[in-house]
């Protein structure tokens, strides 16, 4: 068979012409976006699509919004009941304006938002330092933001102490429940998804099989379920004529979830690490709790921190779900606003949820930023 | 050596306090563990039955056979109000299962197109996959829901509008209102089994031909043309007996009635939401981890291929995919799982799905013990199912080392 | 599972969020603590329950509530309320979370027996209508068959409803929804050609409506609705005093006795007067039902006899404008009645 072919070329080619260089700016264009008659069609369509969308999205985002009004009337059409002229559309912001205050602190007593104001304060002078890994005694940084802090927080916003009003839960609401639920979420399911892990990775059958089952049956069931379970059930499971706060048992649901998928997320980590580890540890005769603390736990935490940041971003988006057990976090209060008769209009609902929508992605393209940063950084620490 | 032998001279081990006796440690550990979760669940059901007797309710599953007494907008089997509580949450279990069907084939595709759209060298394609996946990504999912169905399809025109549209177009058949999307049904006539078997038929063939096919390309290196012959057993087969039979299949047009358009097939505003809000956010995902698998398999096989004279489409079908599939599969399983975990996210725009219909049981029986271990189990059985399949299909893509 | 429910309660208690001890009953335990927890509407029903912009409830079922206090603490700021959707509403109340379910509830024989609750007062009779858009040229529910209707689940709405259509031949499709203002919205964006709830909430929610002109409630009622408070059973002395505070209410009208004259009808010479305000000298009635002598006075002192509180809140008096009705007292033809004070 090969005799038949000759693979030997016995001239040369013509020479091609000398590409184009690379870095004009048509020649950019060439390279990125036309080298191919296939992506030649795929960039003219995506153009012609962004052509027809942005300008129609600007426009009605910003361009033709309404920004200030006192009620519904001035988003609404003349054949509608309002000023603007017919076949008007547009983001309806006057509203956002308007329920702005509630949106973040829900019915929280007005003349009390000082203190939802100074947690926030806490919140970020002690979260920034935190972040920022050339900042020194992370250990003092780390107990005041995760112990001192909630405790704190609880007291003021809760009030009942010293001279404080009693702020009853019912009253929350807004961002500022949200952010609650999922810090609680956070502080609570990172211990608690270490004790499951390592108890998953445990040697005694009788730990290892109650911290698998719950797991499982934890990660096997939608978020909802364990949030009608945390609201329902809980109050048949304890002493009769018990009186569990509503929002402590979103929080007791939320935390129990978000333990879960902490415990898988951690049990990664200690999988990956070396064996040789655990047995040099076993070697310096350290115990389990000296083994795991100084050991295995360090490393196997900061292997898996993107999971941990993963797992965060998750949970704050899961925090929306308490609206179904009537809870007003900030997406339950937006889409409580729709039936407000003030500013009903066709607008508001898509308005309304376009700023939800908004502050949800800040919080967690932000969160996705900072692990993908803190991910390049341990990068940095493995190569020599 | 010497130093073990050196050891061992000394005689027995030194004694160790019955206290760091690591099998009498573990025992009582694990012994405190049983006490404490057996008098965690005793306290519970204690709890349990006090709590049921004070509030005079009886518990059991005895209930499901009682008459439901409601309707359910959205049933693919028969159901009425006269049907029974178990009836419902069979009609809800349906629902949930295809809606998450729907949205993991939806999404599969589209994640799958962004996935590679974001590995484009076209920069304009990269960069629109790249604003899809991170805008859909950091929104909770349950905001998407909203969006679709209090943004968008709750401001299609109405079905005033739409029967107004009937008049000026008598010969429109496809109809898109704030009530869903009506179009003709087909109705099946007499004699549409034997298409149905003409169809399956040459699916089989098809599949016959294909391994044959393939086989004898391993041996000859000639490929049979499986494309053609395969679309023609599919296609032109149980078209031709179609035809022959008398083509028994008619269509049932919506018409406007009073209220509604009657007749035809709608598909409602609920189920879209909820399918699209579920397929775009979960491909966001699926986009990720496409992405992840297709950069993890090393650029010399790509390089390796083209190489051998496979065009670029080709390499990337027949030697980076597969081996990707190896990286992509176990998160992909989870994320299916999440699509179905979401599905229950229907409760809120009042599509039917198990977790709606179970809502309303509990709160028209009161049975919250019951019907909540129900979607607990229905929920952990379907997330075992579908790992066991997903696990199955990985060990048939996994590589075979030698 | 369960060690995460041991240290939710070891959490509760020690943060102080509620997980009192288990109670002999409702109102030893009210008395301790000092105030009434009312489980109310969440969803702002307008005449019944409903917050205004500055969180003061108000509404017929808030009156009730209200009553209870004052009978019970002579106070009627003692008051804490707990905003419920429909499906909370019954988990609460069993539960122990609130002492009344003063909810616009109907008594129904499944909920009185099977759920475990006690009603006997009924502050409305109510009865299920259907609210339609004028331009749809409906005149009646019999005309209805075919039309989608926005309805909210696990109400005994829904399931009268399903009977309703089922009895008269008459198909729909049902539109559902978790939250009575989910329901609003979407009968409101057209989602739906009917709404469906108790007449008294069609009226409340007509207001809430863009233009409440362009809406109708059709005539027919298609249901008996006494809505009236819950209590949990077996709890006799909680449950009269509930009980009793509605008919003291029902009682003043009956005796002529309003907010601004009860001071003067202390000195009556009506001996059932006299008595019902705790003026006769060997009166036990008040201590018998375990409240204050005055209790009576205290009552209408806060809230009004019931014509007061009906006007104020659903009636004449308020944006509803609903007549008495059915809620007239019996002796004006409607059912109203408080059995006698003696």
């Amino acid at each position: 068979m090969a005799e038949s072919i000759t693979y030997v070329r016995s001239q040369f080619l013509e020479p091609e012409k000398a590409p184009m260089s690379d870095s004009s700016a048509i020649g950019w264009v060439r390279k990125n976006l036309f080298a191919s008659w296939k992506d030649s069609i795929l960039s003219l369509v995506a153009l012609a699509a962004i052509l027809y969308f942005i300008p129609g999205l600007l426009n009605w985002l910003f361009v033709s919004a309404v920004w200030t009004g006192a009620d519904r009337t001035a988003c609404l059409t003349v054949d509608q009941g309002g000023q603007l002229p017919a076949g008007w559309n547009g983001a309806c912001w006057a509203y956002v304006g308007d329920r702005f205050v509630q949106f973040m602190f829900g019915s929280y007593p007005r003349d009390e938002l000082w203190r939802p104001l100074l947690v926030v304060v806490m919140f970020v002078g002690l979260l920034i330092p935190f972040l920022i890994p050339k900042v020194p005694r992370k250990g003092l940084n780390a107990l005041l933001l995760l112990i001192v802090l909630p405790v704190v927080a609880f007291f003021l916003l809760l009030g009942g102490v010293f001279g404080l009003r009693h702020v009853e839960t019912s009253l929350w609401g807004g961002l500022m429940v949200t952010l609650i639920i999922s810090f609680v979420g956070i502080v609570v399911s990172l211990p608690a998804g270490i004790l499951l892990a390592l108890g998953r990775r445990s040697t005694m059958p009788v730990l290892k099989t109650a911290c698998v089952v719950f797991i499982e049956l934890i990660r096997g069931v939608p978020l909802i379920t364990v949030l009608f379970m945390a609201s329902v059930l809980l109050p048949l499971f304890l002493e009769p004529g018990n009186n569990i706060d509503k929002f402590l048992r979103a929080l007791i649901g939320v935390s129990i979830f978000a333990s879960a998928y902490m415990a898988e997320v951690i049990r990664g980590g200690l999988q990956a690490i070396p064996k040789g580890q655990y047995e040099a540890a076993d070697a310096l005769g350290l115990n389990y709790f000296h083994k795991m603390t100084f050991v295995v736990l360090p490393q196997a935490i900061k292997l898996v921190i993107p999971g941990i940041v993963n797992t965060f971003i998750g949970m704050f988006k899961d925090t929306s779900l308490v609206t179904i057990i009537s809870m007003y976090d900030l997406l339950g209060i937006v889409k409580a606003s729709f039936g407000d008769s003030a500013w009903i209009t066709p607008v508001t609902p898509l308005t309304g949820l376009i700023f939800a929508g908004f502050v949800f992605w800040i919080f967690c393209f932000g969160m996705s930023r900072y692990s993908a940063f803190v991910e390049r950084r341990l990068d940095k620490g493995h190569k020599r | 050596m010497a130093l073990a032998d050196a050891r061992t001279g000394s005689g027995e081990p030194p004694k160790v306090s019955l206290l760091y006796n690591p099998a009498l440690r573990s025992t009582v550990y694990q012994v405190v563990t049983i006490i404490v979760i057996v008098s965690a669940v005793w306290y519970a059901w204690n709890n349990v039955v006090q709590n049921l007797a004070r509030a005079n309710m009886s518990a059991g599953f005895g209930f499901l056979n009682s008459r439901a007494g409601f309707d359910v907008a959205q049933s693919l089997i028969a159901y009425s109000s006269d049907s029974t509580y178990f009836r419902a949450l069979q009609v809800g279990l349906i629902n949930t299962l295809v809606v998450a069907a729907a949205g993991i084939v939806t999404a599969t595709i589209v994640g799958l197109l962004v996935g590679i759209g974001r590995l484009s060298h076209n920069w304009l394609i990269a960069r629109l996959c790249t604003i899809y996946v991170e805008i859909f990504r950091n929104i909770p999912p349950l905001l998407v829901i909203f969006f679709w169905y209090l943004g968008v399809l709750a401001l299609l025109p109405s079905i005033r509008t739409i029967f107004q549209h009937v008049k000026d177009n008598p010969d429109a058949i496809f109809f898109i209102s704030n009530r869903g999307i009506y179009m003709p049904a087909p109705v099946f006539g007499e004699g549409f089994g034997v298409v149905l078997a003409a169809f399956l038929i040459g699916v089989v063939a098809a599949i016959a031909f294909t391994v044959w096919a393939n086989a004898r390309q391993r041996a000859t290196g000639i490929r049979p043309p499986v494309l053609w012959i395969n679309l023609g057993l599919i296609v032109l087969f149980p078209l031709l007996v179609f035809v022959v039979m008398g083509s028994p299949l008619s269509l049932d047009y919506a018409v406007p009635g009073s209220f509604n358009m009657n007749g035809g097939m709608v598909i409602g505003p609920e189920f879209l939401a909820l399918y699209l809000a579920l397929s775009l956010y979960t491909a966001s995902f699926i986009a990720e981890i496409v992405r992840a698998g297709i950069r993890g398999v090393s650029k010399g096989q790509s390089e390796a291929s083209y190489a051998l004279g496979l065009r670029p489409g080709q390499a990337t079908r027949l030697v980076v995919l597969p081996q990707a599939l190896r990286i992509i599969i176990p998160p992909l399983t989870s994320q299916y799982l999440n699509l179905i975990k979401n599905s229950s996210l229907a409760v809120a725009v009042g599509y039917a799905d198990l977790v709606a219909v179970g809502g309303t049981i509990l709160n028209q029986s009161g049975k919250s013990i019951e019907i909540i271990s129900i979607w607990m189990l229905i929920y952990v059985s379907i997330s075992l199912i579908t790992s066991l399949f997903m696990n199955w299909f990985n060990a048939k893509m996994a590589l075979v080392e030698r | 599972m369960a060690k995460k429910i041991m240290a939710a309660l070891v959490g509760a208690a020690v943060l102080g969020l509620g997980a009192n001890a288990a109670q002999a009953d409702t109102l030893t335990d009210v008395k301790a603590k000092g105030f009434v927890q009312c489980g109310v509407n969440g969803s702002n029903l307008a005449g019944f329950g409903a917050q205004d912009s500055a969180g003061n409830w108000s509404g017929l079922d808030i009156d009730l509530c209200k009553a209870v206090a004052a009978a019970v603490f002579g106070d009627a700021t003692k008051v804490k309320y707990t905003p419920l959707s429909a499906k909370d509403r019954f988990p609460a109340l069993q539960s122990g979370e609130i002492d009344i379910l003063a909810r616009n509830t109907t008594w129904s024989i499944s909920r009185d027996s099977q759920l475990g609750f006690d009603f006997r007062a009924v502050n409305y009779y109510d009865g299920q209508g259907f609210m339609v858009k004028k331009e749809l040229g409906v005149k009646s529910a019999l005309e209805l068959s075919g039309a989608s209707v926005c309805v909210q689940s696990g109400t005994t709405t829904e399931l009268n409803l399903a009977d309703f259509f089922r009895s008269n031949n008459m198909d729909f499709k049902p539109v559902v929804f978790e939250a009575q203002d989910e329901a609003d919205a979407a009968y409101n964006a057209g989602r739906c050609d009917v709404y469906t709830t108790d007449a008294s909430g069609l009226y409340s929610i007509r207001l809430k409506m863009a233009n409440p002109d362009d809406h109708m409630v059709l005539p027919e009622i298609i249901s008996k609705e006494p809505l009236g408070p819950a209590v949990r059973q077996n709890d006799s002395k909680w449950f009269d005093i509930v009980t009793w505070s509605h008919y003291a209410m029902v009682a003043a009208e009956e005796f002529g006795i309003t907010q601004a004259n009860v001071e003067e009808m202390k000195k009556s010479a009506n001996p059932d007067i006299k008595r019902f305000l705790g003026e006769e000298a060997d009166s036990t009635i008040g201590a018998d039902l375990g409240v204050p002598k005055d209790w009576a006075v205290q009552i209408i002192k806060a809230v009004g006899n019931y014509g007061e509180s009906f006007e104020r809140n659903v009636g004449e008096g308020s944006p509803l404008k609903i007549a008495r009705g059915l809620n007239g007292l019996w002796t004006k033809g409607g059912l109203q009645y408080a059995p006698p004070v003696r």
